[in-house]
């Protein structure tokens, strides 16, 4: 009989415990479209946001979102303010030595230089990306001066004052601009980096395979396919 | 908001920004003004009974008790603001979560810090991964209200602890031969004096204090300076509501409301400088005696 009550006690105390892990907090920027913004309500929306409410409830999670800026936002998911992130984050080696990455849901896709001139100088010249991006770390890398912004559209905004001879960023984020805006042009080659994106989650969070068992569904099914032609256009790399 | 932002795009210069500017995310902006005003309601009152505590303290004759005040306020004083407040909010975010770890789950034998990852078990986080995210947000805003009221209560400290050695000797003195308790001087005679004296520095400590309200945006908490550059920022068709970059426009906007709300925080300053000047040994007192007479 006692050993029935402590049976039951800890079953309940463990259902406690799942229940207070059912909420998974999904942690976005939210200044990065099409893959993830703040729309005019107020409200996180863009590809990621469809994509993390529809792999939530394929996993049978419940699901929160919540923003915060790029720059902090691996040090946040380690200290646990939220449990994922989900903001066009590209799979790298040193990325994932802090945390855990679930398979790509975009493929590697190229990354774009735009400038306001064709003979913009991209080996010599001052370049504008996002701070701790693969875009930045990419620069770093050649002859040209980096500066680094902490949201996007400053990178963009820097170009079109002159601070900066031209922006990289994902090509996806600067495709759309650069086809409204009539000063702004891609420039230069493509550059093939980093290994797709894919939701960081906590080194040893158990619910990663649930997150991956969902994506691999989407991939399987098409739906994850149809989802990035909606969002990115016909051009897309798809799965 | 009105019945014709269904469709933004056909709409005319001055009902495209009467749609704009009543959507839901300026919406937002507009309560994030409130998010500052709540935050200094709060933290001016908490910072100034800090700063009194720790002048009370630094005055008392107990040692520990006065070095307790003096350290407190030499220290605060002597860090910077955004030092302070991206420290200590860390400080008190994981220390609130580590003590209520060793209470709720004691037999956690995982490490705490393992590499990069802070893990408590998931009793003990706070708030509960669970909680919505209003909760969230106001545990936030609490830790930073929280911050403030120490690094502003030092500044607080300070001032009143200068204007408590202004207070006329002669004032505490006469107290003492009517044959009161040092207690009774000090609440009856020093506290009721020094305001007057403390009042310039207080007032230069809320000017401040008011321009310190955008260091909220640095702890990623959603204030006006977060929705000003998040909706000055330019957008595309992706958007309802596309438009060019316009910080400047948003930014401009802070820079009049900070600037409206200093001045007409000078004014009722000023207004409470005359009355507490009223029958004060000080040369306002005198000016204000001599006009009356």
């Amino acid at each position: 009989m006692k050993y029935l009550i402590l049976t039951a006690g800890l079953l309940a105390m463990s259902a406690g415990a799942a229940s207070a892990q059912d909420v998974v907090r999904m942690g976005t920027e939210g200044a990065y479209p099409p893959y993830n913004f703040i729309n005019d309500n107020g409200e996180i929306d863009g590809f990621e946001r469809v994509l993390g409410d529809e792999l939530c409830m394929r996993a049978g999670l419940t699901c929160e979102w919540v923003q915060n800026d790029w720059d902090s936002i691996i040090p946040n998911l380690t200290s646990g303010n939220y449990d994922t992130i989900i903001a066009g984050m590209s799979i790298t080696a040193e990325r994932d030595e802090v945390i855990d990455f679930t398979q790509p849901y975009i493929p590697p896709a190229s990354s774009l230089f735009m400038a306001l001139s064709e003979d913009a100088d991209l080996e010599g010249g001052v370049i504008a990306a996002q701070t701790n991006t693969i875009q930045a770390g990419y620069i770093a890398e050649t002859g040209a001066t980096l500066i680094e912004f902490a949201t996007p559209d400053e990178t963009v905004a820097a170009v079109r004052n002159g601070e900066a001879d031209a922006v990289f960023a994902d090509g996806d984020y600067l495709l759309p601009i650069a086809n409204e805006d009539a000063d702004l042009m891609i420039v230069g080659e493509p550059v093939q980096l980093g290994g797709g994106v894919g939701m960081g989650m906590r080194e040893g969070d158990e619910r990663l395979a649930a997150f991956d068992a969902a994506i691999t569904a989407m991939k399987e099914d098409g739906t994850l396919n149809a989802l990035i032609l909606e969002w990115f256009g016909e051009e897309a790399a798809t799965w | 908001m009105f019945e014709f932002c269904t469709d933004p795009a056909t709409l005319d210069t001055l009902r495209w920004f009467s749609c704009y500017l009543t959507n839901g995310a300026h919406f937002l902006f507009y309560q994030s003004f409130l998010v500052v005003f709540a935050l200094l309601a709060v933290t001016a009152p908490a910072a100034l009974a800090f700063g009194f505590a720790a002048a009370a303290a630094s005055r008392s004759q107990i040692l520990p008790l006065s070095w307790l005040g003096k350290t407190y306020t030499a220290m605060v004083r002597g860090v910077p603001d955004i030092v302070f407040f991206l420290f200590f909010v860390l400080v008190l975010d994981q220390g609130i979560e580590f003590l209520r770890h060793s209470v709720v789950c004691p037999d956690w034998t995982d490490p705490i810090r393992q590499g990069a990852n802070f893990l408590v078990c998931p009793d003990a986080r706070t708030p509960q991964s669970s909680a919505p995210q209003w909760v969230h947000e106001t545990y936030g805003f609490a830790l930073a209200v929280f911050t403030y009221a120490i690094v502003f209560g030092a500044f607080c400290g300070n001032v009143l602890f200068g204007a408590m050695r202004a207070v006329p000797r002669a004032q505490l003195e006469t107290g003492e031969a009517y044959g009161m308790s040092r207690r009774q001087v000090f609440w009856r005679i020093l506290v009721p004096q020094m305001w007057i004296y403390a009042l310039p520095g207080l007032s230069n400590i809320w000017m401040i204090l008011i321009k310190a309200t955008p260091l909220l945006f640095l702890l990623g908490i959603e204030d006006i300076v977060y929705w000003a550059r998040e909706l000055g920022g330019s957008r595309t068709s992706a958007y309802q509501y596309p438009h060019p970059d316009w910080r400047f426009w948003y930014f401009f906007g802070l820079l009049v409301f900070y600037l409206a709300f200093t001045r007409v925080s000078e004014i009722v300053l000023a207004r409470l400088t005359a009355r507490l000047s009223h029958g004060q040994a000080t040369a306002a007192g005198e000016d204000l005696r001599k006009a009356a007479a």
